[in-house]
């Protein structure tokens, strides 16, 4: 049996197409109130007063509360929680569900309405009279480093945080110093909003008298949430039950503890009554933090065959109001990849977080290793300019390990890579390409002067994954670990159950993870069910980001797997009346080595271990065991991306026509899921390139919090996606790697390398994403001279 | 994204919704598609007091021939307009225009004279009708009368209709022959235009702007370049002239008014060809 490594359809698809996958919103219950937020129009403001009177007596109220009132009945015993201090000396205003006297970015909650129906808690919200103060908005990231006014009134500077990582400074100075060739540029990662297609949601639901709380929410982290909420509401944690139901889509936007959640347990455990709210696209924008949001500034120090010598990154950046769950980590993750996939002697980075009136930024798919990859890729295409090599030649000269295979590589950066094999995989995807071809066809268009400029953009990119090695995580000061738990039981029909800690939303873990059991207990992966998402099933786990699930996750599974191998042979030795010795297993049959016939099926070793009337003496009734796998290493997946576009160079439209991605993820479970993984966080980073941005106006306030006006990318706007891969191991018992954001982390790079080198005539370097016709019309326009 | 709250009645007449309006005033809209409507109110930016649903009215559904024009009834759906071979082979620019509208699914709830009636200057067929030469019937208590295109949108999402009529026949005079092109450019296939020109040549060509001004609009100075015999490039080059186009996110006044050079120049050319 061989379910490892075949495409197989995911068997989540038919619940979700049809209905029957259920979403927080389609859960009812009786007696619930809706919460309506008034949410603050200033982005930075004192609450002088607040009037609730007309709310309270609008039809179907039940309550209003303000920030001042919550903060009375003490609903809750600490600020919503940062889990990442990333220094010591991390400043950290306090963030309460609901702000009591100032508010700080545009959006944040002020009081709350809590009525019968969601139609009635709404209108009752625009009822809420709040006079406020309004008082001068840091509402940009340039605003927030010139630090002339401040987010936080009480704060005397926006600077949150210095965070340095330069394993030898004098070498790095002396890389610069000697450096024949050099590279400084400066660009700017735009604030984007996650948009998955379920916005969130919450629904608390107490038991008066047992004192037990359930919380639906759609969340990435259900098991996170549990920890947190019981750490900020005081709640027992042995009371909370977090439930995590149908899940559309996260992108990081539900890896959080979000005001609304904190409000839902504490407001319901209080009245006795459900509480809930169903986050509406229109407050998205305000109630779900962002990503991105950075300034970065990057040199290279190069030889004169423009061979890498040093590598010094300065980021600041864009923390948004308030530290969320991992706000100051995010830039961090992507500081041990601004070296890429390079082999770079000396590298120093240091980041400065700021606060500014803006909707708080956390992580977001990639979270700060799109960044750097956007960085390093970026610079290595004006290093190739700089030396008068092709991109393609420039990376080449500077794979690590010369672009041989290698495991357990030390790099600059002070991490372990795993594994990699740059070389061929370059290669791979300039051949799928035809880069030679796609060159000749763009000489052919510039010698003719035609109007459709053609633009090729290559991306080489390494990322870190599998989140995380615990101690890791304790060196940089994270509030928890990386482990993932796993337990797999076999029912006494045969049946397998896996209970999994990594929680799905919208990944294909049921699929995945039933191929992986039915391979290692020889049994039909249909006769596998994966239970996850509820901390009373499953009451250990540590959730899903990072795309740690597999690498993390999987292995826990499989391990866990290993171990009911291991018990169910000593039963089947047993039943066989052979030592364990001589037993071997095959295909979900123990045999024994040199006696074909004598055999025993694992569903029989089952049942014999559920009835337990003749197991082995010391052997236990039943076949469960669970295994919590803390990761020795992260896992570094890597890849080759190629972005073709053409560039009208009248309108300055810039349209994608060409996308060829080479990744490698090491093993793959399902390839078919690998391939969904890698078209979505393809789509996700071109979007990033050409369509998405968050625009605010002086004052803080979104300019398109809206779908109309903020544009996430459709199937018209993006060409059908070559994909490939090569495989190489990672050092984990599966070999595998992780994919979910590998698409996001190639391919801005590749796109805006592609803009950039279509505009190469004209002198243009640099592009700001996103590439909208008009700022590309405007370059071209002003390298002519500004004649239109 | 939850709209205030509002009456809501389902007319079984055009006549009877015309009296809906004339009890109400004001407080009332119509309710055809929704598709421009029903987003306005759930940001709240519109708060009728009632909705008269007038998308039942399937008798003001048609595409018919009337001799010198084909007359559309004002409930016709996008996607029937797209797909009509009698409008494609009479009036094939009217056609091909509502088959850029929006997405499929727009196109399947948009109609035409929901489109018209809001007067949106970013939106496709308004910018088509004028295009077109085309007129439109309203229905008011005193019973109907005709505009014409070129009289029929007088400020930002306003028209001549009366707060007592509605929109019961368009017409669109027939053009077999005659050449014509669209263009429209935008950043994804599904939104409005940045900007978009029509073209329709002739004995009297029509050049219509989308987005650049607060009205849908012709180019007079286009217009007048091409009845007399200019170039494509040279009428082109006046397209920008004394509009006054929105500035947003997706571009400044300068940059929309080069678009429009460059879209009635492409439009000219195609419609020559």
């Amino acid at each position: 049996m061989n379910a490892i490594g075949t495409p197989m359809k995911r068997r989540e698809d038919p619940k979700l197409l049809t209905g029957e996958g259920k979403f927080v919103d389609d859960i009812q219950v009786a007696g619930q109130l809706w919460m309506g937020m008034v949410r603050s129009p200033f982005a930075h403001a004192k609450i002088e007063s607040i009037d609730a009177s007309a709310a309270e007596d609008a039809p179907g109220v039940h309550a209003v509360y303000t920030g001042a009132q919550l903060q009375e009945m003490e609903l809750w015993i600490a600020p919503l929680p940062c889990a990442w201090p990333v220094t010591d000396d991390m400043v950290n205003p306090p963030h309460f569900p609901v702000a009591a006297e100032e508010v700080h970015h545009v959006g944040e909650i002020v009081a709350v309405v809590l009525a019968d129906s969601r139609y009635e808690a709404a209108d009752a919200a625009e009822l809420v009279v709040v006079d406020y103060e309004p008082l001068p908005a840091v509402a940009s990231i340039e605003a927030a480093v010139a630090d002339e006014a401040t987010a936080h009134s009480e704060l005397d500077s926006n600077k949150a945080f210095h965070w340095p990582l330069i394993p030898d400074p004098e070498a790095l100075d002396a890389a610069f110093a000697n450096a024949v060739h050099t590279v400084d540029a400066r660009f700017v990662q735009q604030r984007l909003i996650p948009a998955p297609m379920e916005p969130r949601g919450v629904l608390a639901i107490p038991s008066p008298h047992g004192g037990e709380i359930t919380l639906y929410s759609a969340t990435q982290v259900p098991h996170i949430l549990k920890v947190m909420i019981a750490a900020t509401s005081g709640i027992s944690e042995a009371k909370l039950r977090i439930i995590a139901p149908a899940v559309g889509g996260g992108f990081g936007a539900k890896l959080n503890v979000n005001p609304d959640e904190l409000l839902a347990v504490t407001l319901a455990n209080r009245l006795g009554r459900p509480v809930r709210w169903t986050e509406p696209r229109s407050e998205a924008a305000f109630s779900t933090h962002q990503g991105r949001g950075q300034l970065q500034h990057i040199e290279l120090a190069a030889d004169a065959d423009g061979k890498l010598t040093g590598v010094r990154v300065h980021i600041d950046a864009d923390m948004g109001a308030y530290m969320m769950l991992i706000t100051p980590g995010v830039p961090l993750l992507g500081s041990f990849l601004y070296t890429g996939v390079y082999d770079v002697p000396a590298f120093g980075f240091t980041c400065e977080g700021h606060f500014t009136n803006l909707t708080p930024t956390d992580a977001y798919r990639g979270a700060g290793r799109p960044e750097a990859s956007y960085a390093i890729e970026r610079a290595m295409d004006l290093l190739a300019l700089e030396v008068g090599v092709g991109p393609d030649e420039i990376r080449r000269r500077n794979f690590l390990a010369g672009g041989e295979a290698f495991e357990n590589l030390d790099v600059a950066s002070t991490l372990t890579f795993d594994s990699g094999h740059y070389g061929p995989n370059l290669e791979r995807a300039l051949e799928l390409a035809d880069y030679e071809g796609l060159r000749a066809e763009q000489k052919r268009r510039r010698d003719a002067g035609e109007r459709i400029q053609m633009g090729i953009g290559l991306c080489t990119y390494v990322e870190i994954c599998g989140l995380a090695p615990s101690r890791a995580l304790g060196g940089l000061n994270y509030g928890a670990g990386g482990w993932e738990h796993a337990t797999v039981r076999l029912l006494p029909t045969g049946k397998a159950e896996v209970v999994s800690g990594s929680t799905p939303h919208g990944q294909g873990h049921e699929t995945s993870w039933s191929q992986i059991v039915g391979d290692k207990l020889g049994i039909d992966p249909a006769d596998v069910t994966v239970l996850h998402s509820d901390t009373a099933i499953s009451p250990l786990g540590l959730d899903t980001y990072g795309s740690r699930s597999l690498s993390v996750g999987g292995v826990a599974i499989a391990a866990a797997c290993d171990k009911v191998v291991e018990k169910a042979k000593l039963i089947a030795a047993h039943s066989l009346e052979a030592s364990p010795d001589d037993i071997q297993f095959e295909a979900g049959v123990f045999s024994v080595a040199g006696s074909p016939d004598q055999t025993v099926a694992i569903q029989e070793v089952a049942f014999g271990a559920f009835t337990a009337h003749d197991l082995p003496d010391g052997i236990e009734p039943n076949l469960q065991e669970q295994v919590s796998f803390d990761p020795p290493n992260f896992a570094f997946p890597f890849g080759t991306h190629v972005a073709v576009v053409d560039i009208d160079e009248e309108t300055g439209e810039v349209r994608l026509t060409d996308y060829i991605a080479v990744d490698d993820c090491g093993n793959q479970i399902n390839p078919m899921i690998v391939d969904g993984q890698v078209h979505g966080g393809i789509v996700q980073g071109v979007a990033q390139a050409l369509w998405e941005e968050a625009v605010y106006d002086d004052d803080g306030n979104c300019q398109n919090p809206s779908l109309l006006d903020y544009l996430v990318p459709s199937a018209a706007e993006v060409p059908s996606i070559v994909t490939d891969s090569t495989i190489t191991p990672s050092t984990n018992p599966l070999g595998v790697k992780g994919v979910g954001e590998a698409g996001t982390i190639g391919s801005a790079a590749a796109v805006i390398n592609a803009i950039c080198d279509g505009l190469s005539p004209h002198g243009i370097t640099d592009m700001l994403m996103p590439a909208t016709p008009q700022r590309v019309w405007r370059a071209i326009n002003d390298a002519k001279g500004g004649a239109a | 994204m939850i709209p205030a709250a509002f009456d809501y009645q389902v007319a079984d007449s055009a006549d009877a919704a015309v009296a809906a309006l004339v009890s109400h005033g004001d407080e009332a809209k119509l309710l055809a598609g929704g598709h421009s409507l029903i987003p306005l109110m759930r940001f709240r930016l519109a708060t009728p007091a009632v909705l008269v649903d007038i998308g039942r009215l399937s008798d003001l559904s048609y595409i018919t021939d009337a001799g010198d024009h084909i007359a559309i009834g004002a409930l016709t759906r996008h996607r029937d307009l797209e797909t009509s071979e009698l409008l494609g082979a009479q009036a094939p620019l009217m056609a091909a225009v509502a088959g850029q509208v929006g997405d499929p699914q727009v196109r399947h709830r948009g109609t035409l004279g929901g489109s018209l009636a809001h007067g949106d200057p970013a939106s496709d067929l308004p910018a088509a009708l004028l295009a077109c030469g085309g007129s439109l019937v309203a229905r008011g208590p005193n019973g109907d009368r005709t505009i014409d295109a070129a009289d029929f949108f007088t400020g930002f999402l306003e028209t001549a209709l009366a707060a007592d009529e509605m929109l019961t026949e368009i017409r669109v005079p027939k053009a077999a022959g005659i050449g014509w092109s669209f263009q429209k450019f935008n950043r994804r296939a599904q939104d409005w235009a940045i900007v978009g020109a029509a073209v329709q040549l002739g004995d009297a060509p029509k050049v219509a702007l989308i987005n650049m001004g607060s009205v849908p609009m012709r180019s007079a100075a286009v217009e007048a370049a091409l009845a007399s015999g200019a170039a494509a490039s040279d009428a082109a080059s006046v397209a920008g002239d004394g509009a006054e186009p929105p500035e947003d996110l997706n571009g400044d006044a300068e940059y929309r008014r080069h678009l429009a050079r460059v879209l009635v120049g492409r439009g000219i050319e195609e419609a020559q060809s």
